[in-house]
């Protein structure tokens, strides 16, 4: 789908998103009470058809958390980014996408194991690269001065 | 590590009958430990574990300036060096709204295909290795060593050449360098039937490989399975055909598509790959043009505030660098989706109901490198 058609697709479709238009692919900010429910209609949409979650990630912006998704449509080709802001801090929580995407689940096992925001509704919410008790590597709060060096 | 977690690893709860494969097992390529249930001689479910060489490259990224930065990823998928290099590259290059020489994009395209089609040399030696044929390990291992040659020749350096950097190439090609491809080019042709002889014609081979790991094309889509193992499910994918980058609008060359999603319909894949790499690299490497090997850079590079997606296609898959920069000489947050990494889970699927020997011929065809896993 072209771009242009894209956005204003995006903007009759969920009202209360806001859709920035003038990054490299077009970005959809949604409330993260309705993230589950957002991304179950940009997959299924017949006309955005996004099935390929291609990355699922998060960014620490120190007084929140942005969970970012970058997906493309295989029979289409267009790319979007959808974001949603996570304000508790210390306590993320965020519904998971492993029942619509099953990569989803091991990106979101990923996400937990490096920033510590929770999946509710995922099976196997386990670390995955580091072991239980070591802190959440990824927050810029982190600190482990024996085992990581700052490179200058 | 706890007591709790160390029980966990000796203690299964359930009944079933487990065997780790690995973390030290030959056909896991690395440091990997499928933790695999089984019944009998039929694999209920595979669990991996991963995380054994996990180095934290993300969190170093982010106290690193982008031209260092470059050497780490060369320690990601460590035989896709060249290409992981060049995905920061481009990155960097677009956020700064860098136009790199035309010799640049020639060389780079160049030696993609070359650290492509070296990559799935050795892919094709340890798959053979895998499945008991160790005749291949030789072969391929005696056609790789020249293009390696052909490396060091340019680069000082035979795997991990971290040659490319923002803006260009660290620094010209040897003077032989169009030579040596050409030689080696005209070398290859003549070898790469034997591999068909040997392996893809094989008997023994066909019988433990067709049929065996079906993956369909959703199963490779909503698992995120790319590259050659997505393609040998009919899913096309390659990132060179969606989103050209450096030279790859410049030359003519297929996409291979297999629709059987099997064992050996990723094999044919890669080995018709190797086939269009060539084809590839013949189309540019009579016509690199002369001219600077890197555009005028900064010393020091700040990128504009805002956020940068690149997508490049390794050896394994669709390789992507998201960079959130705040304006400063190190970016705010760097993250690789590594093509690995959605690659290896789909194993549980594939494997699950088959027998406990399939499980190295499926892992085997899926082609994983570990520390592109765990970075």
């Amino acid at each position: 789908m072209l771009r242009e058609a894209l956005i204003s697709l995006l903007k009759t479709l969920f009202p209360d998103g806001q859709v920035r238009e003038e990054t490299q692919y077009p970005e959809l900010l949604v409330p993260n009470t309705r993230w589950l429910e957002v991304a179950t209609t940009l997959r299924n949409h017949e006309d955005l058809h996004l099935d390929f979650l291609i990355s699922l990630t998060a960014v620490d912006y120190k007084d929140k958390f942005t969970l970012v998704i970058h997906m493309e449509s295989t029979s289409f080709r267009h790319l979007l980014v959808v974001k949603t802001d996570l304000n508790d801090h210390e306590n993320p929580v965020v519904d998971s996408l492993s029942t619509l995407w099953p990569t989803a689940g091991f990106h979101e096992r990923e996400v937990y194991d490096l920033f510590g925001i929770r999946f509710s509704g995922h099976t196997d919410m386990r670390r995955l690269f580091m072991e239980e008790g070591y802190g959440f590597p990824l927050r810029k709060d982190f600190s482990d001065e024996s085992r990581v060096l700052t490179l200058s | 590590m706890s007591e709790a977690v160390i029980r966990d690893i000796i203690v299964s709860e359930s009944d079933d009958y487990i065997i780790n494969m690995g973390p030290q097992h030959p056909s896991t390529h690395g440091v990997l430990r499928l933790e695999v249930s089984l019944m009998g001689e039929t694999v209920k479910s595979v669990t991996p574990h991963i995380g054994y060489i996990h180095r934290g490259i993300e969190k170093m990224c982010e106290s690193d300036s982008y031209q260092q930065i470059i050497h780490l990823t060369d320690r990601m998928d460590y035989l896709s060096a060249h290409m992981n290099n060049e995905a920061v590259c481009l990155c960097v290059e677009q956020a700064l709204q860098v136009e790199v020489p035309e010799r640049v994009k020639y060389i780079r395209t160049i030696l993609d295909e070359l650290t492509r089609l070296s990559s799935h040399q050795l892919w094709w030696s340890a798959f053979g290795m895998d499945l008991g044929a160790l005749t291949t390990f030789f072969y391929g291992l005696r056609d790789r060593e020249l293009i390696l040659d052909i490396f060091e020749e340019s680069f000082g350096s035979r795997l991990l050449h971290s040659f490319n950097t923002p803006g260009g190439l660290m620094h010209d090609v040897h003077p032989n360098f169009q030579k040596s491809v050409r030689e080696y080019l005209k070398y290859f042709r003549k070898k790469l039937p034997e591999y068909k002889q040997l392996l893809t014609d094989n008997v023994i081979f066909r019988q433990r490989t067709e049929g065996v790991g079906v993956m369909n094309r959703e199963m490779a889509i909503s698992y995120g399975v790319t590259g050659p193992s997505g393609r040998g499910s009919g899913y096309s994918c390659d990132v060179r055909k969606i989103a050209p980058y450096s030279a790859y609008p410049l030359v003519q060359f297929e996409e291979k598509l297999q629709t059987a999603g099997d064992s050996y319909a990723r094999y044919l894949v890669r080995m018709d790959e190797m086939w269009e790499s060539m084809h590839i690299i013949d189309q540019l490497i009579d016509n690199i043009p002369a001219g600077d090997f890197t555009a005028k850079m900064k010393p020091v590079l700040k990128l504009p505030p805002g956020e940068y997606f690149q997508r490049v296609e390794t050896a394994r898959g669709e390789l992507d660098v998201y960079i959130v920069s705040d304006g400063n000489k190190t970016p705010y947050r760097m993250k690789f989706r590594s093509p690995n990494f959605s690659n290896l889970f789909v194993l549980n699927e594939l494997s699950a109901g088959g027998k406990i020997a399939d499980l190295v011929a499926i892992s085997g065809s899926l082609d994983l490198v570990i520390p592109d896993i765990d970075r």
